[in-house]
């Protein structure tokens, strides 16, 4: 990083492109400064008072024709500029399937991290390289927001519902997490560190620091939370968990969608937020019942269960 | 009155007691003189803004160093939260409706006064009443929240005197709603003959515009701020999430308001630089019409763009494109009015007394407060750039760039009407330049650091940033002497200026046919209207007296 010109790398795939937006908009702006500061300068010089340059008026008719001019080329150039970036955009609005999902749990002052393997982390996300990689995220307080510079990506983290945030790291390095959203008073020390690594590394991180046994840990928190007296195989309370994870689920109100890690986290939290067709709202909300560790070792638990197997 | 606009004021009106005869407190506080409103105003946001601004000089000190220094990170969290709420309610939307447009709409219009004078100055009281709520707030500690107040942090988290700085901001909601209602029904029924829509001047469509964005608006913040009331006095769960409530509701709302009322600062602006360009340019402004609507058209679709403050907040990717459209749509018309500012000086006749440099000023700042406005109005560039400082410097290039340009430009063009006196011009053009220098050398370095990384709301940050840091502190010193410097001159003025005539700058518009300082009626006599506004060419072809091209 440069002393003077401290500029992030561009360490996502998406970073290259929000900087050649941004380099490309510095560009536009410079030339319309040029030609508008050109101009006042111009005319300051040669319209000043006792200059010998011609002032008659303009005819009728200039007025009107060039303010239509203007206001037309404004208009194109604006919705070019917008097309140009809601372009870029829009190819960011689907997570990608294969992609790795964290959950990150933010409160006053610090991020935590959890990933598939059951391993744990505080203020730090071991990363593999050229993964594309979804981050499942809930507040235990106020509004937090996860930042990285580095990434070029910011999403706030809400309290009440699981944000998401994907994106592919693709430069190996420690970069900065940093908190966005104003959060009291240690907002500024609400800080950490993105570790990219290989994949193979990764790897190796994940099962050096994993639990092995995170689906059994969710199977004795299963029965201890009480879940299995709705989830029973035959009970018709509550759906069926057994081959549930990635399948396409069907929704009340015409609605379908696919059983992802956020899918199962919010299904524990806020369980009225999707209600699976042909079953009645009764499930109580978890959030505050069930802790992050039980949360993680749930869904574990849940991916374990092949179809046709016990709930 | 006559067609040559520059004529001298009547015998019979010169001899008439000004507005300023009366010295007694009670003739002051309880007055229903429009002007002497307008003045009353005037001290009061005086007040407020050296209090915002002696936050901002805390902050920028503090943040010489990465380190925490003098101040503790509560402390630092309570002054960026006073700068804000003081700076945005206290001074910037009362700024120049309720100085400028109390004491001259009605002469502009060549009314005797505003159509509910009692109104008018219940407006004042009411903004008292309100003030002395966050004011207590202050003295009582403080609130950290933020001056936006985002819940659940601010109903259910903070420590601090938020029911206070919300009910004071709250109270005074009311006054500028008492403000718009009384401009919108003066300029509706207060014109003199003659005087008709399009032969207003553009600061007279300016107030028009903003107080039915005024009206509109301010209703919304209240009732955000009275929920936030509610929630953390009675414990009402509107936000609170344990309860089914939506944190993200409340931004929303508050939003709906806020975006609006980036308007209400910056069109009165845009009509005060298109009085003080037409003078010293001596020439109509270019587009007088498509200037019109171009105020009306921002104020309308102002209120459809809130959602660009929320593009990384959480609410649907499909809004967020939706509000990112409307945004470019909405700055088509900023971008029409400096390039009719700018048109308006070709084949003028140019002098560069100090409004003008403040008029000039703010186009420049105002053109690259706009552009930056493009990159956060697209989603890819605002989700790395929104909440840090390139947002910081954004809208201070919006609001003090242009806001407070635009305000010390009209203070001193309109300074020898509202007072009689004239001031150091040299003082003044001095003032000028060091607030563009500084100005730019406070907010520059914050675009590269806000690009760079650098959230916003950070009391310790990481010492990369630090020469950037000490680069705006310093260009905030410089600002800060340019803000002190009219209160040394200006104030001299007051006392031992010279007598000013009552047209000093040979302007048109109503305000300059009678006295410096106006008599208690404004007119003995209704004055009648012939023409447009801007009636600036007949001096430089005395023959033409054709009535004004204001390009239909």
């Amino acid at each position: 990083m440069n002393q003077l010109f401290p500029f992030p790398p561009e360490a996502s795939l998406e970073s290259r492109g929000v900087d050649m937006l941004y380099f490309a908009m510095v560009g536009v702006s410079f030339l319309i400064i040029v030609i508008v500061f050109g101009l006042i300068v111009i005319f300051a010089w040669r319209y000043r008072a006792g200059s010998a340059a011609l002032r008659t008026r303009l005819p009728a008719f200039f007025s009107r024709e060039v303010e239509i001019g203007w206001t037309l080329a404004t208009l194109l150039a604006f919705l070019g500029i917008f097309a140009w970036a809601a372009g870029a955009r829009q190819v960011h609005f689907a997570p990608p399937e294969n992609a790795l999902n964290i959950r990150v749990v933010a409160k006053q002052w610090m991020w935590k991290f959890e990933h598939p393997s059951g391993a744990r982390e505080i203020d730090a996300l071991h990363l593999p390289m050229g993964v594309p990689v979804r981050l499942n995220m809930t507040s235990q307080d106020v509004i937090h927001s996860f930042y990285v510079p580095a990434f070029r990506e910011k999403q706030d983290v809400l309290p009440d519902r699981i944000v998401t945030l994907w994106f592919t790291p693709t430069e190996l390095g420690t970069f900065p997490i940093r908190c966005a959203e104003y959060c009291g008073t240690d907002h500024s020390l609400m800080d950490g560190e993105v570790v990219v690594v290989t994949p193979a590394e990764y790897a190796r991180w994940s099962e050096r620091n994993g639990d092995r046994g995170l689906p059994a840990s969710g199977a004795q928190r299963f029965a201890a939370l009480g879940c299995a007296a709705c989830h029973a195989a035959r009970s018709g309370i509550a759906p069926r968990l057994a081959g549930l994870f990635g399948s396409r689920v069907r929704l009340e109100g015409n609605r379908t969608v696919v059983a992802d890690d956020a899918y199962l986290e919010r299904s524990i939290l806020d369980p009225r937020a999707d209600i699976a067709k042909g079953y009645l709202p009764v499930m109580p909300s978890y959030r505050g019942v069930a802790s992050s560790e039980d949360v993680s070792a749930l869904i574990a638990y849940i991916k374990s269960l092949r179809a046709g197997g016990k709930p | 009155m006559t067609d040559i606009p520059f004529d001298a004021v009547p015998e019979r009106l010169s001899s008439e007691p000004s507005y300023l005869e009366e010295h007694t407190i009670t003739s002051w506080l309880f007055t229903k003189d429009h002007k002497r409103i307008g003045i009353l105003f005037a001290t009061s946001i005086t007040f407020f803004f050296f209090i915002g601004g002696a936050a901002a000089t805390l902050m920028r000190l503090e943040l010489v160093t990465p380190y925490a220094n003098f101040l503790s990170p509560d402390e630092y969290n309570r002054l960026f939260t006073l700068h804000g709420i003081v700076m945005v309610w206290f001074f910037l939307i009362p700024s120049i409706p309720t100085v400028m447009g109390n004491f001259l709409i009605p002469m502009m219009i060549g009314a005797r006064d505003v159509a509910f004078p009692r109104l008018n100055i219940l407006s004042w009281w009411v903004f008292t009443i309100g003030a002395s709520f966050t004011v207590y707030s202050l003295i009582a500690g403080g609130v950290d929240t933020g001056w936006t107040f985002y819940t659940p942090f601010s109903t259910m988290f903070s420590n601090s005197h938020v029911f206070a700085a919300a009910a004071g901001v709250f109270i005074t909601g009311f006054s500028t709603i008492a403000t718009g209602v009384n401009f919108i029904t003066t300029i509706h029924t207060g014109r003199t003959e003659g005087m008709t829509w399009f032969r207003l001047p553009l600061f007279v469509w300016a107030i028009y515009a903003v107080s039915v964005v005024m009206v509109l608006a301010t209703p919304v913040l209240a009732s955000a701020l009275l929920m936030i009331m509610c929630e953390r006095m009675l414990h009402l769960p509107i936000f609170n999430p344990d309860t089914g409530g939506d944190p993200l509701l409340f931004q929303h709302i508050f939003w709906f308001y806020s975006h609006p009322a980036v308007y209400i600062m910056v069109l009165p602006a845009m009509g005060v630089v298109s009085e003080i360009i037409a003078c010293f340019a001596r020439r109509t402004i270019f587009g007088y019409r498509f200037m019109v609507y171009a105020m009306i058209g921002i104020a309308a679709i102002g209120f459809f763009v809130w959602g660009h403050h929320m593009f990384v907040a959480g609410q649907s990717n499909y809004a967020s494109l939706v509000f990112s459209f409307l945004s470019f749509i909405v700055a088509v018309p900023s971008a029409i009015k400096v390039f009719n500012w700018t048109a308006s000086l070709y084949r003028g006749r140019i002098t560069f007394e100090a409004p003008m440099l403040y008029a000039l000023g703010f186009v420049g700042l105002f053109t690259i407060g706009g552009l930056t406005g493009l990159f956060v109005a697209m989603i890819p560039i605002d989700v790395h750039v929104t909440d840090t400082y390139f947002v910081i410097a954004h809208f201070h290039y919006i609001m003090v760039g242009g806001s407070v340009s635009a305000f010390f430009g009209g203070l001193h063009y309109w300074w020898p009407k509202a007072t009689g006196r004239l001031y150091h011009e040299g003082a003044a053009r001095l003032a000028a330049i060091m607030m563009f220098f500084g100005f730019n050398f406070t907010f520059f370095p914050q675009f590269i650091m806000g690009y760079a990384g650098m959230p916003r709301r950070y009391e310790i940050y990481p010492p990369v940033f630090q020469i950037w840091h000490v680069l705006s502190s310093a260009g905030a010193s410089v600002l800060a002497v340019a803000y002190f410097m009219p209160l040394f001159y200006l104030g001299w003025s007051l006392f031992y200026g010279e007598r000013s005539p009552p047209n000093p700058w040979r302007a048109t518009g109503l305000e300059w046919k009678t006295p410096s300082p106006p008599p208690k009626e404004n007119f003995l006599v209704p004055p009648r209207v012939e023409h447009g506004p801007y009636f600036y060419h007949a001096e430089q072809d005395p023959g033409d007296l054709t009535e004004i091209d204001t390009g239909r």
